[in-house]
């Protein structure tokens, strides 16, 4: 297996449609992302089956379509619909600097949860969100901690005999 | 530290205080807000909200209390915690608070290698360990590109584990979703029954529970001798069983008493929220991935998907109750079909060398170190891959650099979207039924806050 390069020639609503190990994958832009998600859904994507981010703030160079830009933030939405029994997997590029994309809330309420999940974990904030608190972590957390500059923790470990 | 900041940690200790992550007070909310969070979201008619907001009509900040359940209730299964206001009994608004579980199961992955990742995702969803085994080996597997060329045997293996784990969680739901209800002996029906099942993966995997046994590549090891009968004999037993639960629950009066028109949940809810698994099919959509979206051989066999038709809690209790018997059909095609063979990749770069090779060979010997603490590089790219579980769709969302780590390794896991369906079907119901319709949901705590 080489390294797998997404196809960039398809595309579907404007975005560039891709495939990752037979996957169909759509690389939506930031400031078309809900109404390009609007469309999708008249497309017969009922059900979002999950939404997640990644944080490649240590793979900047990973493959992407050339006339996409690499932000360090993407958030992953994975769309199904059980009518056309299809994945379509949607990725959207979002800046260290401005931290925030549009919520899906209105299109898909079922995403409510999963976003305060990346609000919590990625410090990411969805603008339109009816209630964007942390979900997993302490009200009081500080920092996101699947973000790649938060380390993990772990437990000083005494070995007998060993100075200090 | 000062006295003031020991006696504010300790205070901060003591209390289960998760500031704006608590259903606030109605007087805090705006009408829309209080709209939003009773479900008008869910693109229903304006004729439909405007009933719904009629039924709410202002009860009043002093009529309404707001109580906690959980985190520590015996039928909250784990450390779930809602909090219910009340009018009375009934419950105007619930919202589910997690996270008491959290361990960072997410980030913990990325330091472990893919043939390290399973023993981390198999305590995810501890009821059915190795569905959530299953689906991030095929996930690997597909970043790898050897999806195609796992042996037969090995398939054959992980559809066996993959029913048989979902008879033993659905007996364990009988067990708790019986006691919940108040048929105490249920409960101890169900985990006998259970047990049966897990002395079986003891005998072929070593452990009850986080196997660890289905590994990118294939299985860990293959069946013992002697498989084929102690599944004959659980396949044996079983029936009766089940006959014996239909008399104590299914057709006895109190229980659907207790369950009919419980916790109900429209299809068209269940879609929007994303909720998947018995609670989807208790609506009446037949959407089940092993017939669907069919993954390994699941298209050879013949089997039904069990659907209810009000989507209340009764139609959840008996759709796993078949669901049990649709498995068992299952495991009864598997047990002829299981071929000879390998039970798994002969991929030297996968698979470490086997045991005996490491005695009489310096090479395997690196090799099986190497691959042992180094881990099997994978491509770079990102793959979604999802199964059915018994609680619905587990799906692994894995981006690889190219390193033997997971760059990023997300489980979408069923029971954190199928908790946030509780406050639609908790709505307008009565408080003591809100025990029936938590344990309808089957949540699995370990899974909800990973």
């Amino acid at each position: 297996m080489s390294t797998h390069d997404p196809v960039t020639s398809a595309t579907l609503h404007g975005c560039l449609l891709g495939d990752s190990r037979g996957q169909a994958v759509l690389f939506v832009p930031k400031s078309s992302y809900v109404s390009t998600m609007k469309k999708l859904v008249d497309d017969g994507f009922e059900m979002c089956a999950d939404l997640t981010a990644v944080d490649f703030l240590t793979h900047a160079a990973r493959s992407l379509p050339e006339s996409i830009q690499p932000e360090r933030f993407e958030i992953v939405v994975n769309l199904l619909s059980l009518s056309k029994r299809e994945r379509l997997r949607v990725r959207v590029q979002v800046g260290e600097s401005d931290p925030q994309i549009n919520s899906l809330f209105d299109l898909y309420p079922g995403t409510e949860a999963m976003e305060r999940e990346v609000f919590d974990m990625f410090g990411i904030s969805f603008t339109g969100h009816p209630d964007l608190t942390r979900i997993l972590m302490p009200e009081d957390w500080q920092g996101h901690p699947l973000r790649k500059d938060y380390a993990q923790g772990r437990i000083p470990v005494q070995f007998k005999g060993a100075a200090s | 530290m000062t006295p003031r900041e020991t006696e504010t940690v300790v205070s901060a200790a003591a209390g289960t205080n998760e500031g704006n992550q608590e259903l606030r007070s109605r007087s805090e909310l705006t009408a829309k807000e209080v709209m939003r969070e009773v479900g008008a979201v869910l693109r229903m008619s304006e004729a439909d909200a405007a009933l719904l907001a009629e039924v709410e009509a202002d009860p009043g900040e002093d009529q309404t209390m707001i109580i906690n359940m959980g985190p520590q209730h015996p039928s909250t299964h784990g450390v779930l915690r809602l909090m219910l206001e009340l009018k009375g009994e009934t419950v105007l608004r619930c919202k589910p608070i997690i996270g008491y579980l959290h361990t960072g199961m997410e980030k913990t992955g990325e330091s472990l290698t893919f043939m390290q990742g399973g023993t981390n995702v198999t305590r995810m969803d501890y009821l059915s360990p190795l569905n959530s085994e299953l689906v991030f080996s095929m996930a690997t597997e597909k970043l790898l590109g050897i999806d195609g060329e796992i042996p037969e045997r090995a398939v054959w293996i992980r559809m066996l584990m993959s029913e048989l784990n979902r008879m033993s969680s659905h007996l364990l739901f009988m067990a708790t979703n019986g006691m919940d209800i108040g048929a105490v002996s249920m409960m101890l029906y169900g985990w006998r029954e259970r047990e049966v099942v897990l002395r079986f993966f003891q005998k072929v995997t070593g452990l009850r529970m986080n196997h660890n046994y289905i590994r990118p590549g294939g299985v860990a090891t293959d069946l013992p001798a002697g498989w084929r009968d102690d599944v004959m004999s659980i396949l044996d037993m079983l029936p009766d069983r089940l006959g014996e639960y239909d008399v104590l629950m299914t057709n006895q009066p109190i229980w659907r008493e207790r369950l009919q028109g419980v916790g109900v949940i429209t299809q068209a809810e269940a879609i929007a929220l994303g909720a998947t698994g018995p609670i989807l099919r208790s609506t009446g959509l037949a959407w089940d991935l092993r017939r669907d979206m069919p993954y390994m051989h699941y298209d050879q066999l013949e089997f039904d998907v069990i659907v209810g038709s009000y989507g209340d809690a009764f139609d959840r209790y008996a759709i796993r109750l078949n669901e049990i018997r649709e498995s068992m059909r299952i495991v009864r095609q598997i047990l002829d079909r299981v071929p000879r063979g390998d039970f798994r990749i002969q991929d030297k770069k996968v698979t470490p060398p086997p045991r005996a090779r490491i005695d009489e060979s310096m090479e395997a010997l690196i090799h099986h170190f190497k691959i042992f603490t180094e881990g099997f590089k994978v491509p770079e790219g990102e793959v979604y891959v999802a199964i059915e579980s018994p609680r619905g769709e587990v799906g692994c969302y894995i981006a690889s650099d190219g390193s033997p780590t997971p760059y990023r390794m997300h489980v979408r896991a069923p029971s954190f979207v199928n908790v946030q369906a509780l406050p639609h079907m908790m709505r307008g119901g009565l408080v003591a039924d809100a025990v029936a319709v938590i344990s309808s949901v089957d949540p699995v705590l370990g899974e909800v806050d990973r």
